[in-house]
């Protein structure tokens, strides 16, 4: 049966959707997710949805309800990389994920989930030289 | 019928010659159109007309026997909107062909009053109705020319910057209505994509008032940016418009609000780990010693 891969790394789950989701598949993911946490006692997850193009109501709760339980089974949720076309959808839907974190890429994901101040770790040259 | 077309066709020197000097009395604009163009339009019109008398007669000029006459009126009057001609010039392009085709009636026609009455009563009604299509077609050409303006006008008013890498800003300049939202909105989240920035500087020092509309157009735009991952931050709140929010009950406290642009960029930049500092080896003024306290 078709699946979600839900990746492990250290102590975060890195989730990929890749596919066009479907309510079956969402549910899927749903049981897994909390498996999983519970299972490895994860602290953070984060859901890297760049490749998701289209999104209705079902998947937009589906998210927030991804987020929820995992905050109750203790893990801090991250979407990273929402497309414009989702994000002007998701609002139009009324749907604005109150609960959600969000990041730009799957980076500034990490680097929120990890909690580090940014600048310190990125090192993604943007310090400019002081004449 | 076909006497007309006969007067028309028979005298069509003499009536162009009076129609140009008719309309060199009033209408004649030198400055916009030669009189060479002119004499051209005159002379194909005018052996347009006299078919299409000949061919459908005068009474319906949506027969097909108009559509030369049709067509060549259309181009004119669409040119001359373009030119900057005034409706009232174009329509008496046409409408000053009447004394000299009146005249031509006059002549022909002396024997008998009633046939005269008759071609001349005709001739009104043609002339009147092609006016009518100059001027339709003078309107269209104006309306088309004022959407294809305000279409610009939308593309060049939302303008996204950057102003340091990471942090955008967003400069709106007008009323927001839902179509301008939805443009601003747009360009937003894609520039947030392509430049990958954290932080968008929404300006609003540009929008004369914020009601519950814009407000709730804005908080659109807000929760699209914080669901990519963006940050927005509002500024140019004067104060009139922070009283209107406050008394209006909206609800902005999930946003930042600054008063300033420049508050937000510094704001923008103390969140991205950045600092602004004085560059000390700049040679010192004389005087810069007496503001050196103000500046603190």
């Amino acid at each position: 049966m078709e699946r979600i891969p839900v990746l492990r790394m250290g102590s975060l789950l890195l989730i990929t959707i890749q596919v066009d989701m479907h309510d079956k598949l969402a549910l899927q993911l749903q049981d897994d997710v909390t498996e999983r946490i519970s299972d490895w006692g994860s602290t953070g997850v984060l859901i890297d949805i760049s490749s998701l193009e289209i999104v209705d109501s079902f998947i937009g709760r589906m998210l927030a309800n991804i987020a929820a339980m995992s905050r109750v089974l203790g893990a801090d949720t991250v979407v990273v990389g929402m497309q414009p076309a989702v994000a002007i959808t998701l609002v139009e839907l009324g749907m604005s994920l109150p609960g959600v974190r969000t990041a730009l890429s799957v980076e500034a994901g990490m680097e929120l989930l990890f909690g580090s101040v940014p600048g310190t770790q990125s090192g993604s040259g943007d310090e400019r030289p002081q004449a | 019928m076909n006497e007309l077309a006969e007067i028309i066709s028979k005298n069509e020197e003499q009536i162009r010659a009076e129609w140009l000097r008719e309309m060199g009395n009033s209408i004649q604009r030198a400055d916009l159109i030669s009189k060479t163009e002119l004499e051209e339009q005159c002379q194909a019109l005018l052996s347009a007309v006299a078919a299409g008398v000949r061919s459908s007669g005068a009474n319906d000029i949506s027969a097909p026997g108009w559509n030369t006459a049709r067509d060549l009126l259309q181009d004119i009057s669409a040119s001359r909107a373009r030119q900057g001609f005034a409706p009232a010039d174009v329509a008496s392009f046409v409408l000053s062909l009447k004394k000299p085709v009146f005249s031509a009636i006059r002549r022909e026609m002396a024997s008998s009053p009633d046939k005269q009455f008759e071609a001349v009563w005709t001739t009104t009604e043609l002339l009147d109705r092609l006016a009518l299509v100059t001027t339709d077609t003078f309107m269209a050409t104006r309306e088309e020319l004022i959407s294809r303006q305000q279409q610009e006008l939308l593309e060049l008013s939302t303008p996204v910057v950057k102003l340091w890498d990471g942090i955008l800003a967003l400069p709106i300049i007008g009323t927001l209505d839902s179509a301008r939202t939805q443009v601003v909105m747009e360009s937003l989240l894609q520039t947030v994509v392509a430049t990958n920035s954290k932080y968008a500087i929404i300006d609003i020092t540009g929008v004369p008032t914020v009601d519950t509309l814009v407000a709730q157009h804005l908080l659109k735009t807000i929760t699209a940016a914080r669901l990519m991952g963006a940050e927005c931050i509002i500024s140019g709140v004067r104060p009139q418009i922070a009283q209107t929010i406050v008394h209006l009950g909206i609800n902005l406290e999930d946003v930042v609000t600054k008063a300033k642009l420049s508050d937000a960029f510094a704001l923008a930049l103390q969140r991205s780990g950045r600092k602004v500092v004085r560059d000390g080896s700049a040679p010192a003024s004389p005087i810069s010693g007496l503001f050196a306290k103000r500046e603190e």
